[in-house]
């Protein structure tokens, strides 16, 4: 405790012995490289795994609202399903149930299969917000635009979404920022990310402290940085007059 | 700086609270002793649930702790379980939450400059298990395989170490715990795990086909597991190493280990069935606290 051995990070992850310039070449792999390759993984599953959620979440939030029975059955069912699982849990359904019923998914990487996890559990809570954005909307819209002769899909890209959307883009912020947060578990099914890197660099180097310090900051760094994109979008795309308009 | 200030001062509270240096002072007036023990450390230490634990490095610290009994002249001696975990164990060894640690503690150099170890009771040997019809006996068989290995454990760097100086390429998949790990390879999804040979034999032990698993291959690493208690504290010391090397001595030591890695053990009756092995033997024929540094230059 008396130093704070932050060296650590310029040693190889075989040898142990300090590099200098704290970045290895040619088969060298400092604790500092090992670190950015793990937050380039959070980084890869959490916005691959958003990029599903958005568009699956999206695509069912829209169902939910839709004028026809099956089609809001479909959305709540997919929206029930995926919310009432834990996360930890359908990861690993995904990586050990699934594949056993479904021999092919063996040779899927689990990367895939993470981010697909993780996206279809965040799309259950996309979809809630989506449509909680277009039942906010009174039902006088959806009939005015109907009325001047819009097909329904029309009406929803032209008259509902583009106001839902605007209306959710806080909460969506929030689910953006979750998932940053929840592709942790992802180290449960062998992905290097940065919870991994904390517990495995922890071990080798006795310095659980520091692991976990600077795992913390890239946390912190990456959502914090997707919650000032986002209000930068919000901020863009407002309308004056609109609800949530300064 | 500014930031160093609370540091300090942290570093001080922790000064302040670390234990009295005399732990045998502290079991006489308290009557009691803190035995710090794994929930799952194979058969060297685990629990049966409801607050028991059981284990062949439990057993030995409870002969210790009843040696130490005897010769502080005490009546009654309350023995208190600690579970740990392989993060808590050094600092709650060190601020005297915890007086003995009977676990799976490795003893290496970095370890004895916080905490001090007992004579070497049992020399992990860590190995690969494999299919039984995989036809994989060595390591270098193992090139483009899938490798698992558990999260969090030294076996991991192991691997790294032995993948650059074997020259074979191997895809590593890791499970975030033993149990995990072993499912891994159980489900095919890898070829052979790499693990501390006690953790493997009790995984087969406890798997649907044991028959179907093999433990292969060459050792990788032997790793010295012994108990661990406060550092600067001799007299506590020498009388946890004269209390097991008396029982090295009379062979009792041998025995124990029979009744917990040959024997059918609580709670399923399942036999690790993993025979003492020859750096085992050899850490009883001639005690000694040498750290896992020493082994590695043989």
């Amino acid at each position: 405790m008396a130093t704070w051995d932050w060296q650590v990070y310029c040693k190889d992850t075989t040898s142990g012995d300090v590099i200098t310039g704290c970045f290895g070449e040619g088969g060298d792999f400092t604790y500092l490289d090992w670190l950015l390759s793990a937050w380039g993984w959070t980084l890869s599953v959490a916005v691959l795994a958003l990029i599903v959620a958005m568009s699956v979440g999206s695509l069912m939030g829209i169902l939910r609202t839709a004028p026809d029975r099956r089609l809001v059955f479909l959305g709540n069912a997919w929206t029930e399903l995926f919310r009432n699982i834990p996360l930890l849990v359908q990861i690993f359904l995904w990586y050990h149930v699934v594949p056993a019923l479904v021999p092919p998914l063996k040779d899927f990487p689990s990367f895939i299969l993470v981010v697909f996890a993780l996206g279809f559990f965040t799309s259950a809570r996309i979809s809630e917000q989506v449509k909680a954005g277009i039942q906010s909307l009174p039902n006088g819209q959806r009939y005015a635009g109907l009325a001047v002769g819009l097909t329904l899909p029309q009406t929803y890209r032209y008259v509902l979404l583009p106001m839902a959307f605007r209306i959710v883009i806080p909460p969506l912020t929030s689910e953006s920022m979750n998932i940053i947060k929840n592709s942790s578990v992802a180290f449960a099914v062998s992905i290097a990310e940065l919870t991994m890197f904390a517990m495995q660099a922890g071990e080798e180097t006795s310095l659980n402290i520091q692991m976990y310090l600077t795992v913390t900051l890239a946390y912190f760094l990456s959502a914090f940085t997707i919650n000032r994109v986002m209000l930068g979008v919000e901020n863009r795309v407002q309308v004056p007059g609109m609800i949530g308009a300064k | 700086m500014t930031v160093k200030k609370p540091l300090f001062l942290f570093a001080a509270l922790l000064a302040a609270s670390a234990a009295q240096a005399d732990t045998l002072a502290k079991i006489k007036e308290q009557g009691a002793a803190s035995m710090g023990v794994r929930e799952s450390s194979g058969a060297l230490s685990y629990t049966l649930g409801d607050g028991k634990y059981a284990g062949f490095h439990v057993e030995v610290c409870q002969r210790v702790l009843a040696d130490i009994q005897r010769s502080l002249g005490m009546a009654k001696l309350d023995i208190k379980y600690q579970p740990v975990t392989s993060q808590n164990r050094i600092p709650l060894v060190q601020n005297g939450t915890v007086d003995i640690e009977c676990g799976s503690t490795t003893n290496n150099a970095t370890r004895q400059k916080d905490v001090s170890f007992a004579v070497t009771t049992f020399v992990e040997e860590v190995r690969m298990a494999v299919k039984a019809n995989s036809g994989i006996t060595a390591i270098n068989q193992l090139n483009g395989k899938k490798v698992a290995t558990t999260t969090g454990t030294t076996s991991v760097q192991l691997l790294r170490r032995h993948e650059r100086a074997a020259n074979v390429n191997f895809e590593e998949v890791f499970g975030k715990d033993h149990a995990d790990s072993f499912l891994l390879l159980e489900s095919g999804r890898a070829d052979a795990f790499v693990m501390d040979g006690q953790i493997l034999a009790g995984n087969i032990a406890r798997s649907k086909a044991p028959a179907d698993y093999r433990v292969v291959g060459e050792v990788l690493s032997v790793e010295p597991i012994a108990i661990m208690m406060r550092k600067d504290d001799p007299k506590f010391k020498t009388a946890v190493d004269n209390s097991i090397k008396a029982m090295m001595a009379s062979g009792e030591i041998g025995r124990l280990y029979d009744k917990w890695f040959m024997q059918p053990i609580a709670p399923t009756n399942t036999r690790v069935g993993l025979p003492v092995s020859d750096a085992t033997k050899a850490a009883w024929a001639s005690p000694n606290d040498r750290p896992v540094e020493d082994y590695m230059k043989k």
